[in-house]
């Protein structure tokens, strides 16, 4: 299909709140929401539990309204062309939300007839991925492993070719070589063109997407490129290593002239409150400069919205 | 006085044809922090459910606790404490009723359940909550709530499965500091993982592979072995070797 | 011209669309299907049920009368109605408990439950036989059991018929006696062919409406709805292919609660068994309607299941006139009994299979069956929510 006018912008969220009642407070889930989204982009929302993901995944795929606020998916508005719009995305809940007493194959047959195709339609597209699962077709998806059934829901939300695909914390309590393949096929599926909304609570897989928001407690911290988020992180930041950790972050922890300190690893990381001013160190400990990470980002702006 | 919390020796457990844990040994001594690692399916959980007397082995010999696995499982479920992500607490109670519920489990005296969980609340700063559902906290509140509450009894060893899956990284940090001040206090800590930046908080950690323990080490010496420069590449290069897709 | 052309290619192009929408439909059947015959067990006991249903209360409800004791007050003297005693006593059915002449002991004696037939004899019974060639008997049963109290009354009905002819054997004396029968606590008493529609209300009620609200409700608590909710399906066809599969259950437990009534407890079937069938079918579908209705206002299987329990089930039994007599009950209550479909379809089916009549005398009662299929499959298709929460 031709391409319309805007249409290099897949995803445009404007001033979105969203709350819930609880108990008999109003609890805020997501407050002044704004996002743009470019076409074509692998883009992550990073985030906790409970900080909102879930909530904007199902108020961008139609499932929930917001309070408030304009939300325009692949040039459809959200609340009044909702029908229009299922044809179109593709999503894979947080929770495994397949068929267990279905197989494999079931599933696929199934999901493919929601959306009038056909599994072999867009075999193409899931192909790379369903010859890891192929040899167990038969088997129902309740008796998959982690694994296998991450790898099932990603294939039944590509089952119609989708332009805008959401996975809501596809790579949570999944390890970490499951979660590295998972992130490669991510990336090839980008280069099939399709726009990519990935969410995780795991900092560490922010530096495998384009673009990144970083979200807590239902606000968007910061929205950018990974590389050029970090470059925000102004604060001098080392990291030390010494025999006794545990006693260096108590002792570090005192120092005035540090801002935070805090384990990372096999170091610590250490934030300085000015340049050129290092904290009395004991002996045996080693201090290098390095590059603050997304993680390191994430806290300082935690701290900060405080 | 045995100085290990838990002794294992060649321990199996097979579901048929399949063999889940695979002739495991290894020790964990008092007060240590032990990660316990392995890609999904590789036969932790099998191995954890074993240890907490959850489940009968099929052989080998394995004692927690000062307890045999095979004929005293009841007195390990009174020595031990334990927390999943998963299942922790009541959503649908108070934080206090929560405490006191599981206190009340281990048999603790009224009396003391009050003086503990009003010292717990101070030095969790959920003086002000404690009447609050635990449906309404946060969850990295809630995470250092359960594993409190887990060691609440005073338990020798404490087993934690993924403790920390999605929590922010402040509160996960404070989680780590709750561990590492229960090991100070003597309590052995048993903890499952899939950050790798948090195998580097624990003293040892073995990383299972199909069954089997492929490696046991502290960080630090396991980096040099597999010549790393992270535990995640310690871990990838083991685990790649995987062969079984269960 | 073009315009013409136009319209063609549209038409065509919705027939195109409508194609592939049944296939989608066909799809969600046959999964609904798959979810069936793989829960073996759920499975067996929705086709096990009926069976077990109709064996219950075809026999281990129903008494068997043999030598149940009998008071008689006799307050006549006449050889005829010693006779008549003697009779009695000597049928493998009776056993006469005792032979007074005050009635008052009857309702002593039911209260204590040892007797729960009496026959009272009038004192005019042989002159009256004689001359007005009519004697009048009195029979009384403890009704709080009707399906004993029945069993006894007929037994005891026929005792008294083989003695008129014992009496009279070439029925040339036009005399005649005349039993009147009172049934005490509970004299609108139902017939024995009582519960095989009453079952069937009630098999049907429990696989349609509870099975399908918990049906959808699982896809709800599974988080299958999610992505059926952001998939272009439509809900009417959600709702619709949840009920399918259940509508051909629920046809083979008729038949085989109409096979086992038919050639096991000897239940005649005299009406039309396309019009049975017929009304079954229209049952079945109010009863889906009432299911999916309630899994659209619930969220999880256990609500699911109490409120089937408790708003479909529970009236069932009470109000629909299969174990408790509407015409008894206080205004409210018959008021009440109405709006509970089970009411209609258990007349429908009594007056089909028992008393054999057509659709001419059961009209009414399908239309309002009709009108409430409509209001519960409007009101659950309206209510299910297009998104969540």
């Amino acid at each position: 299909m031709a391409k319309l006018n805007s249409s290099d912008i897949a995803i445009k969220v404007t001033a979105v709140n969203k709350s819930y009642i609880v108990g008999k407070k109003k609890t805020p889930a997501l407050e002044n929401i704004n996002l743009t989204i470019q076409a074509g982009t692998l883009f992550g929302l990073i985030g906790p539990d409970g900080s909102g993901k879930t909530s904007l995944f199902r108020i961008l795929t139609s499932l929930l309204l917001p309070d408030s606020g304009e939300i325009w998916v692949d040039g459809l508005n959200v609340i009044t062309e909702y029908k229009n719009l299922r044809k179109r995305i593709g999503y894979m809940p947080g929770k495994f939300s397949l068929y267990t007493d279905l197989t494999i194959k079931e599933n696929l047959d199934f999901f493919a007839s929601l959306f009038g195709t056909t599994f072999e339609e867009n075999y193409d597209l899931i192909k790379d991925l369903y010859v890891q699962i192929e040899p167990f077709k038969d088997r129902r998806a309740g008796q998959l492993s982690g694994g296998m059934k991450q790898k099932l829901a990603l294939c039944c939300a590509l089952i119609h070719r989708p332009t805008i695909l959401f996975l809501d914390e596809p790579t949570t309590g999944v390890d970490a070589v499951s979660r590295k393949e998972f992130w490669e096929i991510l990336q090839s599926l980008k280069k099939e063109g399709i726009t990519i909304l990935v969410s995780t609570p795991y900092m560490d897989e922010a530096t495998l997407c384009d673009q990144v928001a970083l979200i807590q407690e239902g606000k968007i911290l910061d929205v950018d490129t990974p590389a050029q988020m970090v470059n925000k992180f102004t604060n001098p930041i080392y990291a030390v290593k010494g025999a006794n950790m545990l006693l260096l972050l108590r002792e570090l922890e005192k120092d005035p002239s540090v801002e935070r300190i805090y384990p990372f690893g096999e170091h610590h990381h250490l934030v300085m409150k000015e340049k050129d001013v290092l904290p009395v160190l004991p002996l045996g400990v080693t201090i290098n400069k390095i590059k603050p990470n997304i993680e390191d980002l994430f806290i300082h702006l935690m701290q900060h919205h405080e | 006085m045995n100085k290990n919390a838990i002794v294992v020796n060649n321990l199996s457990k097979q579901f048929g044809q399949f063999k889940a844990v695979d002739d495991i040994s290894f020790e964990v001594a008092k007060g240590e922090i032990f990660g316990f690692l392995g890609a999904n399916g590789a036969g932790k959980t099998t191995a954890m459910k074993m240890l907490c007397g959850l489940s009968m082995p099929t052989s080998g010999q394995a004692s927690v606790a000062g307890f045999d696995v095979y004929k005293e499982n009841e007195s390990i479920k009174k020595n031990i404490g334990y927390m999943s992500q998963k299942f922790s607490l009541y959503e649908d109670l108070t934080v206090r009723e929560n405490i006191k519920f599981y206190a009340g489990i281990y048999g603790i005296a009224p009396q003391k359940i009050k003086e503990k969980t009003n010292q717990l609340l101070q030095q969790l700063v959920l003086e002000k909550e404690a009447d609050m559902l635990v449906s309404q906290l946060p969850l990295g509140w809630k995470q250092k709530l359960a594993f409190s509450v887990a060691i609440f009894h005073e338990p020798q060893i404490v087993f934690l499965d993924e403790p920390t899956g999605g929590v922010d990284p402040i509160t996960r940090r404070e989680f780590w500091n709750l561990i590492y001040d229960a090991a100070a206090n003597g309590i052995t800590i048993f903890v499952t993982t899939h950050y790798m930046d948090e195998a580097e908080y624990c003293n040892r950690v073995s990383i299972m592979v199909d069954g089997k323990i492929e490696a046991l080490d502290s960080p630090g010496n396991l980096k040099k072995t597999f010549n790393a420069k992270s535990m995640d590449e310690v871990f990838l290069h083991l685990a790649r070797k995987a062969k079984r897709i269960e | 011209m073009q315009k013409v052309w136009m319209r063609f290619f549209f038409i065509w192009l919705e027939k195109q669309k409508e194609l592939n929408s049944m296939k989608q439909f066909y799809h969600f059947i046959v999964k609904e299907f798959y979810h069936i015959f793989r829960d073996r067990k759920t499975l067996f006991i929705l086709l096990g049920m009926p069976m077990v249903q109709i064996i219950i209360f075809g026999f281990a409800l129903t008494n068997e009368v043999k030598n149940t004791r009998i008071v008689i007050v006799n307050q006549s003297t006449s050889a005829t109605a010693m006779k008549l005693v003697e009779k009695i006593e000597s049928s493998a059915y009776f056993e006469l408990y005792s032979q007074t002449k005050d009635p008052s002991i009857i309702d002593q004696l039911f209260k204590k439950g040892t007797v729960k037939v009496a026959l009272i004899i009038p004192h005019d019974f042989a002159p009256a036989l004689i001359a007005q060639n009519k004697g009048q008997l009195q029979i009384i049963t403890d009704a709080t059991d009707p399906n004993v109290a029945t069993a006894l009354t007929n037994y005891l009905s026929v005792i008294i018929q083989d003695f008129q002819k014992d009496l009279n054997p070439n029925n040339i004396i036009p005399y005649k006696m005349e039993v009147d029968t009172r049934m005490m606590y509970n004299p609108q008493l139902k017939g024995a062919y009582n519960f095989v529609p009453g079952v069937m209300a009630m098999v049907l009620l429990l696989v349609c409406t509870m099975m399908t609200a918990l049906t959808v409700v699982k896809e709800k608590e599974l988080g299958n709805m999610e992505i059926l909710l952001t998939s272009p399906i439509n809900p009417i066809k959600i709702i619709l292919a949840k009920a399918v599969p259940y509508l051909l259950l629920s046809i083979i437990n008729i038949t085989t609660i109409l096979l086992l009534s038919y050639f096991v407890l000897d239940v005649p079937i005299n009406g039309s068994l396309v019009l049975l069938y017929a009304e079954s079918a229209l049952f079945i579908m109010v009863s889906l309607g009432l299911g999916l209705l309630i899994s659209a206002g619930t969220d999880s299987q256990q609500s699911a299941m109490f409120i089937s329990l408790i708003v479909m089930f529970l009236p069932t039994v009470m109000f629909s006139g299969f174990i408790f007599p509407i015409e008894n009950m206080p205004l409210p209550l018959r008021i009440v009994s109405n709006i509970i479909p089970a009411k209609w379809f258990f007349i429908i089916v009594k007056s089909v299979m028992i008393k054999g009549v057509g659709i001419q005398l059961v009209w009414k009662e399908t239309l309002i069956l009709f009108m409430m299929m409509i209001f519960f499959f409007t009101m659950a298709i309206k209510k299910f929510k297009i998104r969540l929460a």
